[in-house]
């Protein structure tokens, strides 16, 4: 008993629990349809590839994750949100695809110059995405939804510029991999977890996690106490836009060509979901990465549920939307509040039977 | 003093105008309202209409691109009034909310003609010219249907990648097929939105594949996109596709790189979405300036193509069509 409190208690346990709960509407409708309650989470190998529905939403949901990971920092430390990252995905796709196809463009099967100079090209765009949005936002204190506005409409319209407003084809193999696999093993979810990887050990080990939340509890605090918040603010939007970059990069390679018009459409949504999913205030202060990156793969986990269960294409937001109620509801302070009051209610009941009884 | 003086300078500029535009051969103007450029076929149609209404043919045309955003639209038809236009050609990017704009043009005496997308809460223009997503939705059954006799395939287990969801092309296509395949007792295992983008089409097809491993030979896909993206989810499954494939993939649109694929057999079929509506327009117009009768409704001109020559025509609303067996000269002779 009281090791299941002291779970309740910890702080994934919700994010945790509520993708436990997508998961198992899965193993109830496929038990109901005649199938084995466990087909939902059969991985295995098909034509020497790892297949299967969990193998899926993890790679599927690798550029929510990626996205994530930016949008959890910037909401952090600016108490805003990041609406360009959609865009910008769509822009660093299409510039990463328009140097690979060079000449050949829009429709190329060689690559003009190495995948990595194009990849770095990406990035680089990235980082002057979020050096623009981070400028705006730190230094000339413009509000994070409105600096980001800017770009949420400018950059897909720039990728369609670079690309002449054509969809820029590069069936190249060397450059599927980055979206399909390595070996056996679908390449997105490796990038994703080097990504996850990479930022919690930086936060872990260095001062940067402790100085961003104390940014975003309270800036003028952070900085009479010697943090440079400006400076603090500006490195998350920066790194919110080499997220979309990888991002845009992996969706690209997905489709081996730079869709400027539908790259990362709406997904600027799906990262912030994600952020509020994974117990994380849009208020800033305290975050959770973990938890962001749990709510990345439960929005997928519910997209993937949809097809597995058939729902009509018709009638899948409304269900989609159902599901997203319940998670945040579950998680919103006054429903935790009533479970909280109702087990210490229970508790004190029962101190109280026990305490008659002796 | 000076007012009147301005008056009767822009006076003096407004006639000089006019007398220009007298002393030449007096072109007819047309504006043109263009949804976007959102895709190959989209910019095939702006193509299309500039290559039609240009000046050798006697045409003065205004385009206007709306980058998708119907505010942009409406403003632009209603410049379109304010310059005079002779006739306005409309791609409505939404279906409704027309009324108003439409009786506007109705007041200043202009014909607007509606190409490609359709206005459902007016009946204020004057003609209509697109394509009959129904009809390619039933020559696709048809099509699978002759197909099927002549390979000796005896059930078919479909599976659909819808397009957009609501879209009159994902309406029409899905409808279409779903009649033949009630009439002749197929099973269309699974019908799903891919929203026309080739991401969509291989997530949707990455689901299939594990959903309905070996239970599916026919996947039809409403439009290249889609089917682009199929065939990289299949060759991920290991699925066979194509000519001499388990699976026969079908695709609507026929772009140029479609039908290669068509022609290199790793596609069946691709039925045509034909965005040369401007031809057709400038016979309407024609027929408008010289007083003719017209028709209000006209479907474009379409063709379906196939990499196999085991069927040649098919009748679809008991009307025989002839089927088009690729060659490389059509593929090349291709404008988009």
């Amino acid at each position: 008993m009281d090791k299941l409190k002291k779970l309740t208690k910890m702080k994934l346990f919700l994010p945790v629990f509520c993708m436990f709960l997508v998961l198992c509407v899965n193993m109830i409708y496929d038990a109901s349809t005649g199938k084995p309650f466990y087909s939902f989470f059969q991985v295995g190998i098909t034509n020497g590839l790892l297949s299967g529905r969990l193998v899926n939403i993890l790679n599927r949901g690798s550029e929510v994750a990626i996205l994530a990971i930016g949008m959890t920092l910037v909401v952090s430390a600016s108490a805003g949100t990041d609406i360009s990252v959609g865009s910008v995905m769509a822009l660093c796709a299409a510039v990463c695809c328009r140097l690979l196809a060079g000449a050949a463009a829009p429709k190329a099967t060689e690559l003009a110059v190495p995948l990595i100079v194009g990849v770095l090209a990406a990035i680089g765009m990235g980082c002057i995405c979020g050096a623009f949005n981070g400028g705006l936002v730190a230094y000339l204190g413009i509000q994070p939804m409105v600096a980001t506005l800017i770009l949420w409409t400018a950059a897909r319209a720039i990728g369609l510029l670079v690309c002449d407003n054509l969809i820029v084809y590069v069936r190249n193999d060397t450059f599927g991999m980055i979206g399909g696999f390595v070996g056996f093993f679908p390449t997105p979810i490796i990038i994703a977890a080097v990504c996850i990887l990479v930022v919690s050990i930086v936060l872990k080990k260095s001062a940067m996690g402790m100085y961003v939340q104390s940014v975003g509890i309270n800036k003028s605090a952070s900085r009479i106490a010697g943090l440079n918040s400006k400076r603090m603010i500006f490195i998350c939007y920066l790194l919110c836009g080499v997220c979309a970059a990888i991002a845009g990069v992996v969706a690209a390679s997905r489709i081996t060509s730079a869709d400027s018009n539908n790259i990362g459409l709406n997904l600027e949504l799906d990262a912030i979901l994600a952020v509020a999913i994974g117990g994380n205030s849009l208020g800033g202060g305290k975050f959770n990465l973990a938890g962001s990156i749990i709510g990345a793969y439960t929005i997928q986990a519910i997209t993937t549920t949809m097809y597995n269960m058939g729902v009509s294409s018709a009638v899948a937001p409304v269900f989609k939307a159902v599901v997203v109620i319940i998670i945040v509801a579950i998680q919103a302070p006054p429903v935790k509040a009533f479970f909280r009051k109702r087990s210490a209610k229970r508790a004190s009941l029962k101190s109280g039977k026990e305490a008659a009884a002796a | 003093m000076k007012k009147i003086l301005a008056i009767a300078l822009a006076l003096a500029m407004v006639l000089s105008l006019g007398a220009i535009a007298f002393a030449a051969e007096e072109p007819i103007y047309v504006g043109f309202a263009q949804v976007g450029h959102e895709s190959d076929w989209r910019t095939a149609s702006t193509q299309s209409a500039q290559d039609v209404f240009s000046a050798e043919n006697g045409y003065e045309l205004s385009f206007v691109d709306a980058d998708n955003d119907s505010a942009v639209q409406l403003d632009a038809i209603r410049n379109f009034i304010q310059q005079g236009m002779d006739y306005i050609i409309v791609d409505p990017i939404v279906e409704t909310g027309w009324d108003a704009v439409l009786t506007e043009c109705e007041d200043a005496g202009i014909p607007v003609i509606v190409i490609d997308r359709t206005i459902t809460d007016s009946d204020k223009f004057d003609a209509w010219v697109g394509s009959d997503f129904m009809v390619e939705g039933l020559a696709c059954g048809e099509w699978l249907k002759a197909y099927a006799e002549a390979k000796g395939i005896e059930e078919i287990n479909a599976l659909v990648i819808e397009g957009s969801t609501g879209a009159g092309a994902t309406i029409g296509r899905t409808d279409g097929f779903k009649e033949i395949a009630d009439r002749e007792g197929w099973t269309i295992l699974d019908s799903q939105c891919g929203d026309f983008t080739e991401a969509g089409g291989q997530e949707v097809m990455e689901s299939y594949c594990q959903s309905y491993a070996g239970q599916f030979n026919v996947v039809i896909c409403q439009n290249d996109n889609e089917a682009a993206g199929a065939m990289t989810a299949m060759d991920q499954a290991g699925i066979t596709y194509g000519v001499g494939g388990d699976v026969i993939l079908v695709s609507f649109d026929a772009n140029r790189w479609a039908l290669q694929n068509v022609l290199d057999g790793k596609w069946n079929a691709d039925f045509e979405c034909n965005p040369m509506a401007a031809p057709t327009v400038d016979e309407i117009i024609k027929a408008m300036e010289a007083g003719e009768d017209y028709e209000a409704e006209v479907y474009v001109p379409e063709s379906w193509f196939v990499a196999e020559d085991d069927v040649t025509s098919i009748e679809v609303n008991g009307e025989e069509q002839e089927v088009v067996v690729l060659t490389q000269e059509i593929v090349d002779a291709r404008p988009y």
